[in-house]
């Protein structure tokens, strides 16, 4: 499958169109101030379009993950050639981009979120024009991170992230965004060091044959990184259920696990959250933490699946003690904001439950888990952001009796809190059975524990509810007016397609259901 | 022997052409007398007439003077990075305000600055061991007194004497190290050094003591732990222009000699044994060669203790920069950090250390030669240098802060700047060279480097800037000196195949 537009291919569209965005962005004056934000808008809506036709040209039946000749919209080309010498061999790192089903409907997140963070970003008066850029450059490494099938490009748009995000939170955030930023950057940052070690040392240990030439030549390429025919011999990652193996697994899992992020790793997210203006907590909450479980799936999972088999108990047993501790802590929040920072660890822990499971259900699950749960929190965020425009707070105790005074609003929250509760109709109930079922079968105890977070999410959601939309209103709150339509057109479609997954979850899992059921017997087959 | 001398004189041209530009330089200076600033333009011009001869050198693998000095591909290289350099310094220099304090003198600046290109462009071709010597202290003394230029400066002053005092510590201890070499092995060049290593040495015990010397006084030179304790104060005490110079130039002449030293004299590699190996009938000779040294190398684990090193300047400097409040003196940590990482790559024994290091010291310079650029913008309009004076720079003048930016993080190893390209070799060579500790050393040495590295930025984008602060203007030829600074960090970033095929390519020395 391919789709060219002026002969460049659409995932280059979509990856750089932001970056186009963000040149223009630079170039108009300071004071022009809707032309910046159209711009924006501009940018990721028709990122956004042309995620749509991407879904609608979409081969549900090709494989992918680890067959370069199943994945779509291939685009690769080389970057960096460097002829060999006598001492080292070619040298060959290329632009090569393609999705399939693990990525397709990450790459339609993406773009929802982004698109939907413009619109709530409308109202940011502060330096409006770095704002759009670093955003917009932003929405670019993210999006990039799902279409690369290169590690070192890979790399390069996980890395690109950063220094965006850490602007963002550090120059918009709340008060304490300082501190929220610097250890937002330091804990991915050490991510991405251990990260690279192990791109390197998988570098150096694959190296696969020029079908034209017949010379060896080691390469980044994720598809001949999974070959484990490809590996050379006496090199440092070669053969199976090796000790450093397993230290390249553990490596590769920290980096991941600490954007997840998973127990131990999470303490940067509530502060970053907390911190962040809400549009940047959606992106958050809504893309970035999707990106763990994602380099998993995509990296770590078929290129080291013995490791994987070997680990899998410790990737259920964190998820595990995400899923409770996430909604434990949730339960002693006063903040609003904290309260989704601390829910998301746990839904993210569903996520890691299903996928270390390795069973075609649970993958299954875990990856509409991470779509829904980007929706889902998304809409959370929103909301919050909603309450704190008007009344600039977020205690949990500041509310009471809002369902009263902005109808459309609670209607709109109800939808996405009782999906993040996990009610049966609402899309988050679907990938949450998938996971547990999937996780079921593998680890039974594990599961069970587990679920009881289910009990401990009702608890915190409904009490949320109790105290913020049920109760009497105080006097302040009278005045507060329900929502505009900028506002309204973030939430419709996030809403439309919580309630339409939830009722019927058929399309967005046969997207995937080829490539994961493909991967999940590679994983499990690439041991025996 | 004429015509070998004549061979010789000719392939001299471009140090001939530095001498000649010096004598310019002096006689513009006293013909000038009060615009002695243009002196400037006589040293770029002539530094620009240098670079055309280095061009021409391109491919030349030659030994001239009878094993005195080489002009191979690795010499041609690090010439053209030092020429570089000096271009840009003369250019900072015409910018800096600082060196207003004594422009009375300044002609004799240039032409000092001369001198230490000329002493450097010796160091990088230098076989003999005395001649190294000699370089190394022609390039010592033209610092000692640029160091201390501005000496109605109180700082300046105590940092050329610290500087001195060093200096001579540690030019005692390379002379020490080369004439113990030359009394165990009667050699004189590093050539005669490598026959008698290859043919077996009868006093390990001297070799040892010899070779810790003379890494002593190499240590010296590119700062590394634990010989780097003059760096900090004489960065901060020297003219900016000065601090960059020792900073980028004189620590990559040190980095040329000492890879020359241990690559020719003591380096059995894979790649030694493969060239040999390609000519048939010499394969005997060759495994000869190799169990030969093979034992040299088990005798005396010289890579180890450079490993060590590494290791320990990585971790130290790294640590040491983060409780700096002065720029100057944290940018003197990171570059002497930055020695440690670069270091690495001569400990791992192969070509593709080499070449790593190679890589990192070009992208070094720019990287490293645009942030102490910025510094002296800033001390130009501001005339500080406390990292707390930077807060809010970034909305006093986003060019200056967003370039400072990208210096920065460049030197943190970030994508897509030319520094991640930089450490992803030096990191990926040591890896594939299986020294997977000391890669692990640095890993977390680039973690914690980044904490100070944000620190600045912090300063300039997230905090708002003081009440009286007003922007901050800079005249287009620093915006355009500026510019070309960040072309090559942001260029090779992403498209490094130039750089890269570039090192490969001058790894070639003479004689190996």
């Amino acid at each position: 499958m391919e789709f060219q537009i002026l002969g460049i291919g659409i995932l280059t569209w979509i990856v750089f169109l932001p970056i186009l965005g963000m040149l223009i962005v630079l170039i108009v004056p300071d004071e022009k101030r809707d032309a910046i934000r159209w711009t924006a808008a501009a940018a990721t809506g028709l990122q956004l379009l042309l995620s749509i036709l991407l879904i609608a040209l979409f081969d549900r039946s090709a494989l992918g993950i680890n067959d370069a000749a199943s994945f779509q919209f291939i685009e690769q080309l080389s970057w960096i050639v460097v002829e060999a010498v006598p001492w080292v061999g070619r040298i060959e790192i290329t632009y090569f981009l393609g999705i399939d089903g693990l990525s397709v409907l990450m790459v339609l997140l993406t773009a929802l979120i982004s698109f939907i963070g413009v619109v709530s970003s409308w109202k940011i008066e502060k330096m409006v024009k770095g704002y759009f850029a670093l955003y917009l450059l932003l929405v670019t490494g993210m999006m990039g991170v799902f279409v690369a099938l290169d590690f070192f490009l890979f790399f390069i748009f996980w890395e690109v992230m950063l220094l965006p995000m850490y602007f963002l939170i550090g120059i918009w955030g709340g008060p304490r965004r300082e501190y929220a930023a610097i250890k937002f950057f330091i804990y991915t940052f050490f991510g991405g060091v251990l990260m690279l070690l192990v791109m390197l040392a998988l570098y150096f240990s694959v190296s696969y044959t020029d079908p034209a030439t017949g010379e060896q030549i080691h390469t980044f390429n994720l598809l001949h990184m999974m070959n484990s025919a490809n590996f050379v011999e006496g090199s440092i990652l070669y053969g199976l259920d090796t000790t450093w193996r397993y230290v390249a697994w553990i490596a590769l899992f920290v980096s991941f696990a600490i954007k997840v992020p998973l127990f131990p790793f999470h303490t940067w997210l509530p502060d970053a959250h907390v911190e962040a203006p809400t549009p940047i907590s959606v992106i958050l909450a809504g893309v970035l933490l999707k990106l763990g479980t994602y380099g998993m799936l995509r990296v770590m999972y078929p290129i080291l699946p013995d490791g994987t088999h070997y680990f899998m108990y410790l990737m259920a047993a964190l998820g595990m003690i995400s899923i409770i501790y996430g909604a434990l802590c949730a339960m002693a929040q006063q903040d609003f904001k904290k309260l989704i920072a601390y829910s998301s660890i746990s839904h993210m822990g569903i996520v890691m439950l299903g996928m270390a499971s390795l069973t075609n259900q649970g993958t299954v699950g875990a990856v509409l888990q991470m779509f829904n749960h980007g929706t889902i929190t998304a809409m959370l965020f929103l909301i919050v952001g909603v309450l704190y425009d008007r009344t600039h707070k977020r205690g949990l105790y500041d509310f009471g009796g809002i369902a009263n005074q902005m109808p459309k609003y609670t209607g709109i929250a109800m939808i996405a809190m009782f999906a993040a509760l996990g009610l049966p109709g609402l899309s988050g109930f679907v990938s949450e059975l998938f996971s547990f079922l999937g996780a079921f079968d593998a680890f039974r105890w594990i599961t069970i524990i587990s679920v009881t977070g289910i009990i401990l999410t009702a608890a915190y959601i409904l009490w949320t509810v109790q105290r913020v939309f049920l109760g009497e209103l105080s006097d302040e709150h009278k005045g507060l007016t329900d929502l505009t339509n900028r506002e309204l057109l973030m939430f419709i479609p996030l809403a439309v397609i919580v309630i339409f997954l939830g009722i019927y979850p058929g399309p967005a899992i046969e997207l995937m259901n080829a490539s994961l059921s493909h991967l999940v017997e590679f994983v499990n087959g690439g041991v025996r | 022997m004429a015509e070998n001398m004549n061979e010789s004189i000719f392939r001299l041209l471009p140090e001939i052409f530095l001498t000649v530009t010096l004598v310019a330089a002096i006689v513009a200076d006293l013909l000038l007398k009060k615009q002695n600033r243009h002196v400037a333009w006589v040293v770029l011009s002539g530094l620009a007439l240098t670079a055309v001869l280095v061009w021409r050198q391109a491919g030349w693998n030659v030994s001239i003077f009878s094993d005195m000095l080489a002009v191979d591909p690795f010499a041609v290289f690090f010439k053209m990075l030092l020429l570089a350099a000096g271009v840009f310094i003369v250019l900072f220099s015409m910018k800096c305000r600082e060196l207003g304090h004594n422009s009375m003198r300044i002609g004799e600046y240039y032409m000092l600055v001369t001198g230490m290109i000329f002493g450097m462009f010796l160091m990088v071709g230098a076989t003999n061991l005395l001649l190294m010597y000699l370089a190394f202290e022609l390039t010592s003394i033209c610092a000692y007194v640029l160091a201390g230029f501005t000496r109605s400066l109180r700082k300046s002053a105590e940092a050329s004497m610290k500087y001195i005092v060093f200096g001579a510590v540690s030019s005692g201890f390379l002379i020490y190290g080369i004439s113990l070499l030359t009394g165990i092995t009667g050699a004189v060049d590093i050539y005669g050094v490598r026959d008698v290593m290859q043919s077996g040495v009868g006093q390990p015990a001297a070799l040892y003591v010899a070779l810790t010397m003379i890494i002593a006084g190499f240590s010296y030179k590119i700062t590394v732990m634990p010989f780097h304790f003059w760096a900090p104060d004489v960065y901060h005490g020297a003219p900016v222009t000065i601090t960059t110079f020792l900073a980028t130039a004189s620590k990559i002449a040190g980095f040329a000699m000492m890879i020359r030293f241990f690559r020719v004299s003591f380096m059995d590699t894979n790649g030694m044994i493969q060239i040999t190996s390609s000519v048939t009938e010499s394969m005997q000779l060759a495994g000869q060669d190799m169990a030969v040294m093979e034992g040299g190398s088990g005798l005396i684990p010289w890579n180890a203790i450079l490993a060590l090193l590494a290791a320990l300047t990585m971790l130290g400097a790294n640590l040491m920069a983060l409780w700096q409040e002065n720029i100057k003196r944290l940018l003197a940590y990171s570059s002497v950090a930055h020695a440690g990482f670069i270091l690495m790559g001569l400990a791992l024994l192969t070509e593709e250390g080499i070449s790593a290091m190679l890589i990192y010291l070009a992208i070094y310079l720019f990287m490293n030669m645009g942030a102490f650029f910025v510094v002296m913008l800033v001390t130009n309009s501001l005339g500080t240098e406390q990292i707390s004076d930077y807060k809010g720079l970034g909305h006093r003048s986003p060019l200056i802060g967003v370039s400072m930016a990208i210096f920065l993080v460049a030197l943190a190893g970030f994508p897509p700047t030319a520094g991640f390209i930089a450490k992803v070799y030096i990191f990926g060579a040591t890896i594939s060279a299986g020294w997977i500790w000391l890669v692990g050393v640095a890993g977390l040495s680039t973690v914690i480097s980044l904490f100070y590295y944000i620190r600045v930025i912090r300063n300039m984008f997230l905090v708002e800037p003081p009440e009286y602060a007003e922007p901050l203007d800079v005249d287009r030829e620093s915006i355009i000196i500026l510019f070309l600074l960040l072309m090559p960090v942001l260029v090779w970033g992403v498209y490094f195949t130039p750089i890269i095929t570039w090192a490969k390519d001058a790894v070639t020395m003479f004689g190996v």
